[in-house]
Protein backbone atom coordinates (compact mmCIF):
# COMPACT_ATOMS: atom_id res chain seq x y z
CA UNK A 1 0.00 0.00 0.00
CA UNK A 2 1.17 3.91 -0.86
CA UNK A 3 0.54 6.47 1.32
CA UNK A 4 -0.03 9.28 -0.49
CA UNK A 5 1.07 12.61 1.95
CA UNK A 6 -1.75 14.67 2.56
CA UNK A 7 -0.61 17.99 4.10
CA UNK A 8 -4.15 19.88 3.06
CA UNK A 9 -2.51 21.76 0.32
CA UNK A 10 -4.20 20.94 -2.88
CA UNK A 11 -5.67 18.45 -5.30
CA UNK A 12 -3.94 14.77 -4.90
CA UNK A 13 -6.67 13.05 -7.35
CA UNK A 14 -4.23 13.37 -10.21
CA UNK A 15 -1.21 11.39 -8.47
CA UNK A 16 -3.59 8.91 -6.99
CA UNK A 17 -5.08 7.88 -9.87
CA UNK A 18 -1.55 7.88 -12.22
CA UNK A 19 -0.29 5.42 -9.26
CA UNK A 20 -3.66 3.74 -9.38
CA UNK A 21 -3.17 3.56 -12.98
CA UNK A 22 0.01 1.85 -12.65
CA UNK A 23 -1.25 -0.84 -10.18
CA UNK A 24 -0.97 1.06 -7.12
CA UNK A 25 -2.90 0.60 -4.12
CA UNK A 26 -3.06 3.91 -2.53
CA UNK A 27 -4.54 6.01 0.79
CA UNK A 28 -4.49 9.65 1.40
CA UNK A 29 -2.21 10.26 4.89
CA UNK A 30 -2.77 13.05 7.10
CA UNK A 31 -2.03 11.58 10.54
CA UNK A 32 1.56 11.43 11.19
CA UNK A 33 1.35 7.95 13.36
CA UNK A 34 -0.58 5.96 10.40
CA UNK A 35 2.73 7.11 7.99
CA UNK A 36 4.59 3.51 9.62
CA UNK A 37 1.68 1.41 7.99
CA UNK A 38 2.42 2.28 4.18
CA UNK A 39 5.41 0.26 1.92
CA UNK A 40 6.06 3.23 -0.07
CA UNK A 41 5.53 6.83 0.50
CA UNK A 42 4.80 9.32 -2.01
CA UNK A 43 4.88 13.41 -1.02
CA UNK A 44 3.70 15.41 -3.67
CA UNK A 45 4.07 19.28 -4.34
CA UNK A 46 1.70 22.04 -4.36
CA UNK A 47 1.72 25.41 -3.60
CA UNK A 48 4.57 27.30 -1.59
CA UNK A 49 7.93 26.34 -0.08
CA UNK A 50 7.05 27.76 3.25
CA UNK A 51 3.83 26.77 4.04
CA UNK A 52 4.47 23.26 2.62
CA UNK A 53 7.24 22.81 5.16
CA UNK A 54 4.73 24.67 8.06
CA UNK A 55 2.00 22.18 7.17
CA UNK A 56 4.35 19.29 7.74
CA UNK A 57 6.22 20.65 10.70
CA UNK A 58 2.81 21.21 12.32
CA UNK A 59 1.26 17.96 11.24
CA UNK A 60 4.50 16.23 13.04
CA UNK A 61 4.37 14.18 9.78
CA UNK A 62 8.26 15.94 8.99
CA UNK A 63 9.52 14.29 12.07
CA UNK A 64 7.23 10.90 11.07
CA UNK A 65 8.97 11.10 7.00
CA UNK A 66 12.45 11.47 8.86
CA UNK A 67 11.84 8.31 10.63
CA UNK A 68 10.17 6.29 7.68
CA UNK A 69 12.98 7.21 5.41
CA UNK A 70 15.67 6.38 8.17
CA UNK A 71 13.63 2.80 8.02
CA UNK A 72 14.12 2.36 4.62
CA UNK A 73 10.99 2.76 3.17
CA UNK A 74 10.83 3.37 -0.77
CA UNK A 75 9.91 7.52 -1.01
CA UNK A 76 9.17 9.64 -3.98
CA UNK A 77 8.84 13.40 -3.75
CA UNK A 78 7.66 14.95 -6.59
CA UNK A 79 7.86 18.92 -7.52
CA UNK A 80 7.83 20.27 -4.07
CA UNK A 81 8.07 17.44 -2.92
CA UNK A 82 11.36 17.11 -4.16
CA UNK A 83 12.48 20.99 -3.03
CA UNK A 84 11.32 20.27 0.68
CA UNK A 85 14.24 17.47 1.07
CA UNK A 86 16.78 20.28 0.55
CA UNK A 87 18.37 22.45 3.87
CA UNK A 88 17.60 25.36 2.46
CA UNK A 89 14.83 27.48 0.22
CA UNK A 90 15.07 31.18 -0.99
CA UNK A 91 11.66 31.37 -2.08
CA UNK A 92 10.08 33.89 -0.67
CA UNK A 93 12.97 34.69 1.71
CA UNK A 94 15.02 32.15 3.42
CA UNK A 95 12.99 29.16 4.75
CA UNK A 96 14.60 25.49 6.31
CA UNK A 97 13.46 22.29 4.39
CA UNK A 98 13.71 19.02 5.67
CA UNK A 99 17.19 18.73 5.27
CA UNK A 100 17.71 15.21 4.13
CA UNK A 101 19.43 15.66 0.92
CA UNK A 102 22.53 18.30 1.45
CA UNK A 103 21.96 21.41 -0.68
CA UNK A 104 19.38 24.63 -1.81
CA UNK A 105 16.49 25.68 -3.65
CA UNK A 106 17.31 28.57 -5.90
CA UNK A 107 14.89 30.93 -7.92
CA UNK A 108 15.44 31.08 -11.73
CA UNK A 109 16.65 34.57 -13.03
CA UNK A 110 14.03 36.87 -14.02
CA UNK A 111 12.47 36.58 -17.41
CA UNK A 112 14.10 37.32 -20.37
CA UNK A 113 11.31 37.31 -22.78
CA UNK A 114 12.96 38.69 -25.60
CA UNK A 115 15.67 35.58 -24.98
CA UNK A 116 12.70 33.48 -24.85
CA UNK A 117 13.53 32.86 -20.82
CA UNK A 118 10.30 32.83 -18.94
CA UNK A 119 8.98 31.88 -15.56
CA UNK A 120 7.79 29.55 -14.76
CA UNK A 121 9.68 27.21 -16.47
CA UNK A 122 6.58 25.47 -17.77
CA UNK A 123 6.22 22.39 -20.46
CA UNK A 124 7.74 19.46 -21.92
CA UNK A 125 11.85 18.83 -21.92
CA UNK A 126 14.33 16.56 -21.39
CA UNK A 127 15.54 14.19 -18.35
CA UNK A 128 19.32 13.53 -18.84
CA UNK A 129 19.87 10.41 -16.68
CA UNK A 130 23.01 10.79 -14.99
CA UNK A 131 26.47 9.32 -16.58
CA UNK A 132 28.23 9.01 -12.95
CA UNK A 133 26.20 5.77 -12.46
CA UNK A 134 24.08 3.14 -13.37
CA UNK A 135 20.53 4.71 -14.45
CA UNK A 136 18.32 4.92 -11.31
CA UNK A 137 16.17 1.69 -11.91
CA UNK A 138 13.16 4.51 -10.80
CA UNK A 139 14.52 6.95 -13.56
CA UNK A 140 15.26 4.42 -16.59
CA UNK A 141 12.29 3.93 -18.29
CA UNK A 142 12.34 8.02 -18.97
CA UNK A 143 15.80 7.47 -21.41
CA UNK A 144 15.20 9.48 -24.46
CA UNK A 145 11.27 10.93 -23.10
CA UNK A 146 10.47 14.16 -22.41
CA UNK A 147 8.22 14.96 -19.34
CA UNK A 148 6.42 18.06 -18.50
CA UNK A 149 7.41 20.81 -15.86
CA UNK A 150 5.87 23.75 -14.01
CA UNK A 151 8.42 25.28 -11.97
CA UNK A 152 10.21 28.92 -10.85
CA UNK A 153 12.62 27.34 -8.07
CA UNK A 154 14.81 24.36 -8.67
CA UNK A 155 17.31 22.26 -6.60
CA UNK A 156 20.80 22.80 -6.44
CA UNK A 157 22.31 19.73 -4.63
CA UNK A 158 25.43 20.49 -2.91
CA UNK A 159 26.62 16.44 -3.63
CA UNK A 160 27.33 15.57 -7.16
CA UNK A 161 26.43 11.80 -6.73
CA UNK A 162 22.78 13.09 -5.04
CA UNK A 163 22.10 14.46 -9.15
CA UNK A 164 20.38 11.56 -10.85
CA UNK A 165 18.90 13.78 -13.65
CA UNK A 166 19.28 17.02 -15.15
CA UNK A 167 17.08 19.39 -17.42
CA UNK A 168 18.21 22.27 -18.94
CA UNK A 169 16.35 26.16 -19.41
CA UNK A 170 17.80 27.83 -21.40
CA UNK A 171 21.60 28.32 -20.62
CA UNK A 172 20.31 27.14 -16.90
CA UNK A 173 21.26 23.33 -16.24
CA UNK A 174 19.07 22.32 -12.62
CA UNK A 175 18.27 19.00 -10.93
CA UNK A 176 15.43 17.47 -13.00
CA UNK A 177 16.02 14.41 -10.03
CA UNK A 178 17.87 13.90 -7.21
CA UNK A 179 17.91 10.92 -4.21
CA UNK A 180 20.19 8.58 -2.45
CA UNK A 181 19.26 5.01 -0.92
CA UNK A 182 15.78 4.61 -0.53
CA UNK A 183 14.96 8.61 -1.89
CA UNK A 184 14.04 9.59 -5.10
CA UNK A 185 12.43 13.17 -6.30
CA UNK A 186 11.85 14.77 -9.33
CA UNK A 187 10.87 18.16 -10.13
CA UNK A 188 8.71 17.19 -13.20
CA UNK A 189 4.97 15.91 -12.93
CA UNK A 190 5.08 12.02 -13.46
CA UNK A 191 1.29 12.62 -13.06
CA UNK A 192 1.03 14.63 -16.29
CA UNK A 193 3.77 13.10 -18.25
CA UNK A 194 1.53 10.70 -19.99
CA UNK A 195 3.28 7.43 -21.05
CA UNK A 196 6.95 8.89 -19.39
CA UNK A 197 5.44 9.37 -16.17
CA UNK A 198 3.66 6.82 -15.94
CA UNK A 199 6.28 4.27 -16.77
CA UNK A 200 8.04 6.32 -13.86
CA UNK A 201 5.39 5.55 -11.29
CA UNK A 202 5.59 1.74 -12.13
CA UNK A 203 8.99 1.78 -12.16
CA UNK A 204 8.81 3.42 -8.64
CA UNK A 205 6.27 0.71 -7.58
CA UNK A 206 8.63 -2.49 -8.40
CA UNK A 207 11.72 -0.39 -6.84
CA UNK A 208 12.93 -2.48 -3.99
CA UNK A 209 16.62 -0.04 -3.00
CA UNK B 1 15.23 21.98 -24.67
CA UNK B 2 11.68 23.03 -23.68
CA UNK B 3 9.35 22.45 -26.39
CA UNK B 4 6.43 24.20 -27.75
CA UNK B 5 3.37 22.87 -27.33
CA UNK B 6 0.11 21.66 -29.56
CA UNK B 7 -2.72 22.12 -27.84
CA UNK B 8 -6.62 21.33 -28.90
CA UNK B 9 -9.33 22.70 -27.81
CA UNK B 10 -12.71 21.11 -26.89
CA UNK B 11 -15.75 23.38 -26.46
CA UNK B 12 -17.82 21.87 -23.97
CA UNK B 13 -21.63 22.29 -23.01
CA UNK B 14 -23.32 20.75 -20.49
CA UNK B 15 -20.68 17.93 -20.75
CA UNK B 16 -20.41 17.55 -23.78
CA UNK B 17 -18.28 18.48 -26.38
CA UNK B 18 -19.65 20.48 -29.32
CA UNK B 19 -18.94 21.61 -32.68
CA UNK B 20 -20.10 24.87 -34.22
CA UNK B 21 -20.81 24.52 -37.77
CA UNK B 22 -20.40 27.76 -39.72
CA UNK B 23 -20.14 29.26 -36.18
CA UNK B 24 -24.17 28.77 -36.04
CA UNK B 25 -25.54 25.51 -35.36
CA UNK B 26 -23.75 23.75 -32.41
CA UNK B 27 -24.27 19.82 -32.85
CA UNK B 28 -22.92 17.36 -30.18
CA UNK B 29 -19.69 16.06 -31.45
CA UNK B 30 -19.22 13.65 -28.10
CA UNK B 31 -18.47 12.26 -25.02
CA UNK B 32 -15.37 14.27 -23.56
CA UNK B 33 -13.35 11.53 -22.07
CA UNK B 34 -13.24 9.47 -25.05
CA UNK B 35 -12.26 12.97 -27.24
CA UNK B 36 -9.33 13.57 -24.56
CA UNK B 37 -7.92 9.94 -24.74
CA UNK B 38 -8.31 10.26 -28.53
CA UNK B 39 -6.05 13.46 -28.36
CA UNK B 40 -4.30 12.06 -25.45
CA UNK B 41 -3.30 8.97 -27.84
CA UNK B 42 -2.34 11.26 -31.06
CA UNK B 43 0.31 13.05 -28.54
CA UNK B 44 -1.30 16.36 -27.29
CA UNK B 45 0.65 18.17 -25.15
CA UNK B 46 -2.10 19.40 -23.35
CA UNK B 47 -5.76 19.91 -23.14
CA UNK B 48 -7.68 22.85 -23.16
CA UNK B 49 -11.87 22.35 -22.57
CA UNK B 50 -13.62 26.23 -22.77
CA UNK B 51 -17.47 25.74 -21.12
CA UNK B 52 -19.10 27.56 -23.97
CA UNK B 53 -22.30 27.72 -22.12
CA UNK B 54 -20.59 28.33 -18.85
CA UNK B 55 -24.14 29.33 -16.20
CA UNK B 56 -24.30 28.45 -12.50
CA UNK B 57 -26.80 25.50 -13.38
CA UNK B 58 -23.51 23.65 -15.59
CA UNK B 59 -21.19 24.26 -13.17
CA UNK B 60 -21.60 20.47 -11.51
CA UNK B 61 -21.82 19.18 -14.40
CA UNK B 62 -18.42 20.39 -15.80
CA UNK B 63 -17.27 19.86 -12.30
CA UNK B 64 -17.85 15.78 -12.89
CA UNK B 65 -16.76 15.98 -16.33
CA UNK B 66 -13.19 17.57 -15.53
CA UNK B 67 -12.89 15.12 -12.63
CA UNK B 68 -13.79 12.49 -15.13
CA UNK B 69 -11.61 13.49 -17.78
CA UNK B 70 -8.80 13.91 -15.16
CA UNK B 71 -9.31 9.75 -14.26
CA UNK B 72 -8.02 8.80 -18.17
CA UNK B 73 -5.77 11.22 -19.33
CA UNK B 74 -2.73 12.26 -17.38
CA UNK B 75 -1.86 15.13 -18.81
CA UNK B 76 -1.82 18.72 -18.10
CA UNK B 77 -5.51 20.66 -18.73
CA UNK B 78 -7.04 24.12 -18.91
CA UNK B 79 -10.46 24.97 -18.25
CA UNK B 80 -12.31 27.74 -18.70
CA UNK B 81 -15.98 29.45 -19.26
CA UNK B 82 -17.79 31.36 -16.61
CA UNK B 83 -15.32 31.70 -13.93
CA UNK B 84 -15.80 34.14 -11.71
CA UNK B 85 -14.26 34.16 -8.81
CA UNK B 86 -11.65 32.22 -6.65
CA UNK B 87 -14.30 29.87 -5.43
CA UNK B 88 -14.81 29.21 -9.36
CA UNK B 89 -11.14 28.34 -9.75
CA UNK B 90 -11.11 26.21 -6.04
CA UNK B 91 -13.86 23.85 -7.76
CA UNK B 92 -12.53 23.09 -11.00
CA UNK B 93 -8.90 22.50 -9.31
CA UNK B 94 -9.96 20.09 -7.17
CA UNK B 95 -12.26 18.61 -9.82
CA UNK B 96 -8.92 18.26 -11.70
CA UNK B 97 -7.93 21.12 -13.75
CA UNK B 98 -4.52 22.19 -13.11
CA UNK B 99 -5.01 25.26 -14.79
CA UNK B 100 -7.71 27.77 -15.07
CA UNK B 101 -8.92 30.47 -17.76
CA UNK B 102 -10.17 33.48 -16.66
CA UNK B 103 -11.89 35.96 -19.63
CA UNK B 104 -14.55 38.08 -19.16
CA UNK B 105 -14.32 38.12 -15.55
CA UNK B 106 -10.72 39.60 -15.93
CA UNK B 107 -11.59 42.69 -17.46
CA UNK B 108 -14.41 43.57 -14.80
CA UNK B 109 -12.68 42.70 -12.00
CA UNK B 110 -8.39 42.77 -12.97
CA UNK B 111 -7.79 42.33 -9.07
CA UNK B 112 -9.15 38.52 -9.35
CA UNK B 113 -6.25 37.84 -11.60
CA UNK B 114 -4.11 38.83 -9.07
CA UNK B 115 -5.45 37.21 -6.42
CA UNK B 116 -5.90 33.81 -7.66
CA UNK B 117 -2.23 33.80 -8.80
CA UNK B 118 -1.03 34.36 -5.61
CA UNK B 119 -3.65 31.80 -3.76
CA UNK B 120 -2.73 29.05 -6.73
CA UNK B 121 0.21 30.32 -8.20
CA UNK B 122 1.16 31.55 -11.56
CA UNK B 123 1.34 28.55 -13.49
CA UNK B 124 -2.17 28.04 -12.82
CA UNK B 125 -3.78 30.80 -14.13
CA UNK B 126 -4.44 31.77 -17.84
CA UNK B 127 -6.11 34.80 -18.90
CA UNK B 128 -7.87 34.10 -21.84
CA UNK B 129 -7.62 37.54 -24.19
CA UNK B 130 -10.02 37.83 -27.12
CA UNK B 131 -8.50 40.75 -29.27
CA UNK B 132 -9.37 42.36 -32.25
CA UNK B 133 -8.33 45.15 -34.81
CA UNK B 134 -9.67 48.47 -34.67
CA UNK B 135 -7.68 50.85 -36.56
CA UNK B 136 -4.06 51.18 -35.64
CA UNK B 137 -4.18 48.85 -32.78
CA UNK B 138 -5.91 45.79 -31.08
CA UNK B 139 -8.87 45.94 -28.86
CA UNK B 140 -10.08 43.92 -25.87
CA UNK B 141 -13.86 41.96 -26.60
CA UNK B 142 -15.66 40.07 -24.34
CA UNK B 143 -18.91 38.14 -24.95
CA UNK B 144 -17.18 35.84 -27.95
CA UNK B 145 -16.13 39.04 -29.55
CA UNK B 146 -19.39 40.81 -29.95
CA UNK B 147 -18.32 43.90 -27.01
CA UNK B 148 -15.95 46.13 -26.96
CA UNK B 149 -13.95 47.55 -24.03
CA UNK B 150 -11.72 50.00 -25.29
CA UNK B 151 -8.95 48.13 -23.95
CA UNK B 152 -5.89 47.78 -25.46
CA UNK B 153 -5.23 44.34 -25.95
CA UNK B 154 -1.34 44.35 -25.98
CA UNK B 155 -1.23 46.87 -22.32
CA UNK B 156 -4.13 44.53 -21.38
CA UNK B 157 -2.38 41.15 -21.58
CA UNK B 158 1.07 43.14 -20.34
CA UNK B 159 -1.30 43.73 -17.01
CA UNK B 160 -2.50 40.70 -16.72
CA UNK B 161 1.19 38.83 -17.07
CA UNK B 162 2.54 41.62 -14.10
CA UNK B 163 -0.59 40.42 -12.24
CA UNK B 164 0.92 37.28 -11.98
CA UNK B 165 -1.42 35.06 -15.20
CA UNK B 166 0.81 31.86 -16.56
CA UNK B 167 -0.13 31.95 -19.92
CA UNK B 168 -2.29 34.38 -22.26
CA UNK B 169 -4.61 32.57 -24.38
CA UNK B 170 -4.84 35.01 -26.95
CA UNK B 171 -7.27 34.54 -29.65
CA UNK B 172 -7.53 37.12 -32.86
CA UNK B 173 -11.01 37.57 -33.12
CA UNK B 174 -10.52 38.81 -36.66
CA UNK B 175 -8.43 35.61 -37.55
CA UNK B 176 -10.72 33.07 -35.71
CA UNK B 177 -12.83 31.30 -37.79
CA UNK B 178 -11.13 32.54 -41.32
CA UNK B 179 -8.50 29.18 -41.89
CA UNK B 180 -6.02 32.04 -42.93
CA UNK B 181 -3.70 31.73 -39.94
CA UNK B 182 -3.05 33.36 -36.68
CA UNK B 183 -2.68 37.58 -36.59
CA UNK B 184 0.98 37.24 -36.41
CA UNK B 185 1.27 40.55 -35.79
CA UNK B 186 -0.37 40.21 -32.56
CA UNK B 187 0.72 37.57 -31.52
CA UNK B 188 4.22 38.53 -32.00
CA UNK B 189 3.67 41.57 -30.61
CA UNK B 190 2.25 40.12 -27.14
CA UNK B 191 5.26 37.74 -26.97
CA UNK B 192 7.85 40.19 -26.69
CA UNK B 193 5.78 42.64 -24.85
CA UNK B 194 5.28 39.70 -21.71
CA UNK B 195 6.85 37.53 -20.07
CA UNK B 196 3.86 35.17 -19.56
CA UNK B 197 3.58 32.56 -22.16
CA UNK B 198 1.50 32.97 -24.65
CA UNK B 199 -0.57 30.62 -26.31
CA UNK B 200 -1.92 31.56 -30.03
CA UNK B 201 -5.23 30.85 -31.17
CA UNK B 202 -7.74 31.47 -33.63
CA UNK B 203 -7.70 31.05 -37.42
CA UNK B 204 -5.75 27.58 -37.72
CA UNK B 205 -6.39 25.83 -41.10
CA UNK B 206 -3.09 24.55 -42.45
CA UNK B 207 0.08 22.85 -40.52
CA UNK B 208 2.04 25.95 -42.17
CA UNK B 209 0.21 28.32 -40.19
CA UNK B 210 1.25 26.34 -36.81
CA UNK B 211 4.82 26.54 -37.51
CA UNK B 212 4.37 30.94 -37.95
CA UNK B 213 2.24 31.12 -34.82
CA UNK B 214 5.57 29.44 -33.47
CA UNK B 215 8.06 31.24 -35.24
CA UNK B 216 7.26 34.17 -36.59
CA UNK B 217 4.67 34.75 -33.75
CA UNK B 218 7.05 33.59 -31.05
CA UNK B 219 4.31 31.98 -29.27
CA UNK B 220 5.34 29.26 -26.64
CA UNK B 221 2.19 26.94 -27.55
CA UNK B 222 0.03 27.00 -30.50
CA UNK B 223 -3.98 26.14 -29.96
CA UNK B 224 -6.02 25.20 -32.40
CA UNK B 225 -10.09 23.09 -32.65
CA UNK B 226 -11.76 22.15 -36.07
CA UNK B 227 -8.46 21.04 -37.80
CA UNK B 228 -8.66 18.51 -35.14
CA UNK B 229 -12.20 18.00 -34.64
CA UNK B 230 -13.06 17.37 -38.25
CA UNK B 231 -9.96 15.37 -38.46
CA UNK B 232 -8.25 17.72 -40.87
CA UNK B 233 -5.05 16.77 -38.89
CA UNK B 234 -3.73 14.27 -36.05
CA UNK B 235 -1.70 15.81 -33.62
CA UNK B 236 0.98 13.45 -34.42
CA UNK B 237 0.89 15.21 -38.03
CA UNK B 238 1.18 18.39 -36.81
CA UNK B 239 3.86 17.66 -34.60
CA UNK B 240 6.32 15.94 -37.19
CA UNK B 241 5.04 18.91 -39.55
CA UNK B 242 6.78 21.23 -36.95
CA UNK B 243 10.00 19.00 -36.32
CA UNK B 244 10.36 18.72 -39.83
CA UNK B 245 10.62 23.11 -39.65
CA UNK B 246 13.07 22.54 -36.95
CA UNK B 247 10.44 23.43 -34.40
CA UNK B 248 11.24 21.48 -31.18
CA UNK B 249 8.38 19.22 -29.86
CA UNK B 250 7.78 16.25 -28.21
CA UNK B 251 7.17 13.10 -30.48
Amino acid sequence: MIGLVNYGMGNLHSVAKALEKTGGKVELVSDADALKQYDRIVLPGVGAFRDCVGALKQTGMDVALKERLAAGTPFLGICLGMQVLMDVSYEFGRYPGLGLIPGAVNPFPASHPERGFKIPHMGWNDVILSSQHEPHPVLAPLAGLQVYYVHSYYCAPEHPEHLLAACSYGDYPFAAAIGRDNIVAVQFHPEKSQRAGLALLEAFQQWNP
Amino acid sequence: MLSKRVIPCLDVAHGRVVKGVQFVDIIDAGDPVEAAIKYDQQGADELTFLDIRASHESRGTLYHMVTEVAEHVFMPLTVGGGVKALADIEGLLHAGADKVSINTAAIFTPELVKDAAERFGSSTIVVAVDAKRVESHWECFTHGGRKPTGINAVEWAKRMSDYGAGEILLTSMDADGTKDGYDIGLTRTVADAISANVIASGGVGTLEHLAEGLQDGKADAVLAASIFHFGTFTIRQSKEFLASRGIPVRL
